[in-house]
């Protein structure tokens, strides 16, 4: 009685259909495929174009000649390609003071005072406020004429330097516009992890002695590691992707002093005076295999974690 | 940048949408929203409309950098029946990669050859006509007249002369020439001027041609004049940081007494509150004694793509915008000069000055970033900026640009 209740158990030919058979198997890859779709079409087949077109000379317009290695060999001997790349790790080492001064700015302001959220906030600020933005109040803020810089130097007598228009200080001034964004979203970010600090352990270590410095170093610093981990990713990206600020307060000037590699790309290959896409294309091929480096390692790191975890 | 792109897609947006609407149709693509250019235009638009009322005129008016970027797009993607360029090495790209309507014709049925004969070799590529200008305009000095009366000071002739001036002014602590090279070409402008005035109009159509290496002596002459102008400081500091709107301001407010400069830029100095009585202007002084006084006079025209759908009605506005009463009207509007000879000149003062500067001059040079094709533009431009600020580096700079300039012109 019972058994003609049961479904049919014995092994035999399974007559659903083929789909059906292997659902499970299926559905997280329809599920996958418009991201993986749009993923190929739109990140890692330019990718290719783009090496493609490296090899080539082509204006966009006519028919592009093929030139073999030649653009690659033109940007060894390019000068304005070394200070592009000289410029780029500039922006990688220096950018990243944005992630210890976050630091910083997020204990100071991880404490209960009142009105702390409106000072959190104006800390924030710089970051809700456009690049573009950013690069205009500093570009008025470095004028030596009218400036906030300019305005000083001359109350101390000083003649004002003029800094972005000088090229021994231009890239420096445009990473220090950089920074004041970018630490405002590194110190959210603590922020944010500094609430998932764990107060049993701080309590543990203040028990076993541990105050200030050594708090910081090895009780507080290691619970933070996903927040710095974070943050030093959103600050290299931010730094090879330095484009706005630069379009906006020098467009690469004086005298392409202070370009980096996306800017200089950008400026060959698609700006007034440019077009040359395949001259362009190795710029952008370049940056993409510094990039490369830097993507492996973030990928290794990830692969670890998720190995971990499991 | 992306504000540029942005624009480029509205653009294309509207072309689009506009396309199918009307059968008999004309779509200009035009790239200047200041008022004073904008008018100018629309009232030619308006007497077109009247002229031919059954043609449904649709206008894109866009803005004069984005439009740099978005005409590469619409040419192809979606072309309008007019569009608004440049002639001279500015339009060669487009005209060899077949995008350029040749309208060699028109100007042969219309008269323009005789008409518009002092702008013909601009407008000419592969001995074909492409396009037809609207408007060109003179360079010069532009001086703070109640400064130089002040002073003393009458307009420079000479070299020596300017150079005169230029210390005196520079002693009573105002510096003589303002300049804003953020954007490069106006450090072209003086030395455009400098090389047609030291080596003459053929020199500068032989560099811009890459028939000269700018490592020759002519051109290094060039440099050694101007040298002579940035070593006791005569233009003002920080130029590499301001735009040329920008470096109105120490000229309005007296810190600056000249300024190397086109005419559209009048206009900046009215806003920037000067009176037409502080103002005035004076063709750039002879260097070499008995070279051939040659002008930079850029135009700018319109054009008819390849792939424009209504091209008849193109070509009868392009006959409609060549003649001497639109011209006239339009130049009066916008305060520039008409390239029609049979046109009328606008009674403003600096029109006047510019049309007799211009109209005498032995040769009309378009512009350095025009006349040269734009990757040595470019490089040019730069090397200018870096010798302004680095003189001692020129040695430098002119094997660079003969680097660059063996490969661009090859």
């Amino acid at each position: 009685m019972t058994d003609a209740a049961l479904p049919v158990s014995t092994p035999g030919p399974d007559d659903r259909s083929w789909y059906k058979r292997n659902r499970l198997a299926i559905a997280p890859w329809l599920f996958l495929a418009p991201a993986m779709l749009f993923f190929v079409v739109y990140v890692i087949a330019p990718i290719f174009q783009s090496i493609w077109i490296s090899f080539f000379e082509w204006d966009g317009l006519g028919d592009a000649v093929w030139v073999g290695m030649r653009n690659y060999a033109e940007l060894i001997d390019d000068d304005r390609f070394y200070t592009s790349l000289w410029n780029n790790v500039l922006w990688l080492v220096l950018y990243m003071l944005a992630v210890p001064a976050g630091l910083f700015v997020a204990l100071f302001l991880n404490q209960t005072v009142t009105g702390m959220r409106i000072y959190k906030s104006l800390f924030f600020f710089p970051f809700v406020i456009s690049q573009v933005v950013v690069g205009l109040i500093f570009t008025w803020f470095y004028n030596p004429n009218f400036g906030v810089v300019g305005e000083i130097w001359t109350f101390f007598g000083a003649t004002p330097p003029s800094i972005l228009g000088d090229e021994r200080f231009v890239t420096y001034g445009i990473i220090f516009a950089g920074l004041w964004p970018q630490i405002a979203y590194c110190m959210i970010l603590y922020l944010t992890g500094l609430n998932n600090v764990n107060p049993e352990q701080i309590e543990a270590g203040r028990l076993d002695g541990a105050k200030g410095w050594n708090m910081l170093w090895h009780v507080v610093l290691p619970q933070l590691r996903p927040a710095t981990f974070i943050a030093i990713v959103v600050t290299v990206i931010g730094a090879l992707r330095s484009f706005d600020m630069i379009a906006i307060m020098t467009q690469g000037g004086p005298y392409g002093s202070s370009n980096v590699l996306a800017y200089y790309m950008f400026e060959t290959a698609l700006s007034e005076y440019g077009f040359r896409m395949g001259y362009g294309s190795a710029i952008a091929t370049v940056l993409f295999l510094i990039m490369l480096v830097y993507i492996s390692y973030f990928l290794y790191r990830m692969y670890l974690d998720e190995k971990d975890a499991r | 940048m992306l504000k540029s792109l942005m624009r480029t897609a509205a653009i294309l947006a509207t072309a689009a949408l506009a396309a199918p609407a009307f059968a008999n149709e004309l779509i200009i693509n035009f790239d200047d929203p200041n008022p004073a250019p904008k008018a100018g235009f629309e009232a030619a638009v308006e007497a077109f409309k009247a002229e031919y009322p059954d043609i449904s005129v649709t206008v894109n008016i866009n803005d004069r950098e984005a439009h740099k970027t978005a005409i590469r797009n619409f040419l192809s993607a979606d072309a309008p029946d007019i569009t608004a360029w440049y002639p001279g090495n500015r339009m060669a790209p487009f005209v060899n990669a077949g995008q350029f309507e040749d309208i060699s014709d028109l100007w042969e049925q219309e008269g323009l050859n005789e008409s518009f004969a002092a702008i013909k070799p601009t407008m000419t590529m592969d001995g074909k006509q492409w396009g037809v200008p609207y408007s060109y305009y003179q360079w010069g000095i532009y001086y703070r007249k109640d400064i130089f009366d002040n002073l003393g000071i009458e307009e420079p002739k000479t070299w020596d002369e300017l150079l005169a001036a230029c210390a005196k002014l520079k002693e009573n602590g105002i510096t003589p020439f303002t300049i804003g090279t953020k954007f490069l070409w106006t450090a072209a402008g003086v030395f455009d001027y400098l090389n047609l005035r030291t080596n003459g109009y053929e020199v500068h159509n032989d560099l811009t041609a890459g028939k000269i290496k700018y490592t020759d002596d002519r051109i290094r002459a060039v440099f050694d004049k101007w040298k002579e102008l940035i070593e006791p400081g005569y233009f003002i500091e920080n130029h590499a940081t301001m735009s040329w709107q920008d470096a109105v301001a120490p000229f309005a407010n007296g810190e600056a007494a000249m300024y190397v400069m086109g005419n559209f830029s009048v206009d900046a100095y009215k806003n920037a509150g000067l009176t037409y009585d502080q103002i005035d202007y004076f063709p750039f002084p002879e260097i070499t004694p008995g070279v051939p006084r040659a002008e930079e006079a850029p135009a700018d025209a319109f054009f008819i793509p390849s792939n424009a759908t209504n091209k008849e009605n193109a070509r009868k506005f392009l006959a409609f915008i060549a003649r001497p009463d639109i011209q006239s009207a339009w130049n009066e509007t916008i305060g520039q000069l008409p390239p029609n000879s049979n046109a009328t000149v606008g009674d403003d003062k600096f029109i006047q000055q510019g049309f007799e500067t211009v109209s005498t001059a032995a040769g009309l040079a378009q512009f350095y970033d025009r006349d040269a094709p734009a990757e040595m533009a470019k490089a040019g431009m730069e090397g200018f900026q870096e010798f302004m600020i680095k003189p001692d580096r020129l040695d430098a700079i002119l094997k660079r640009l003969d680097k660059i300039q063996e490969r661009v012109y090859k």
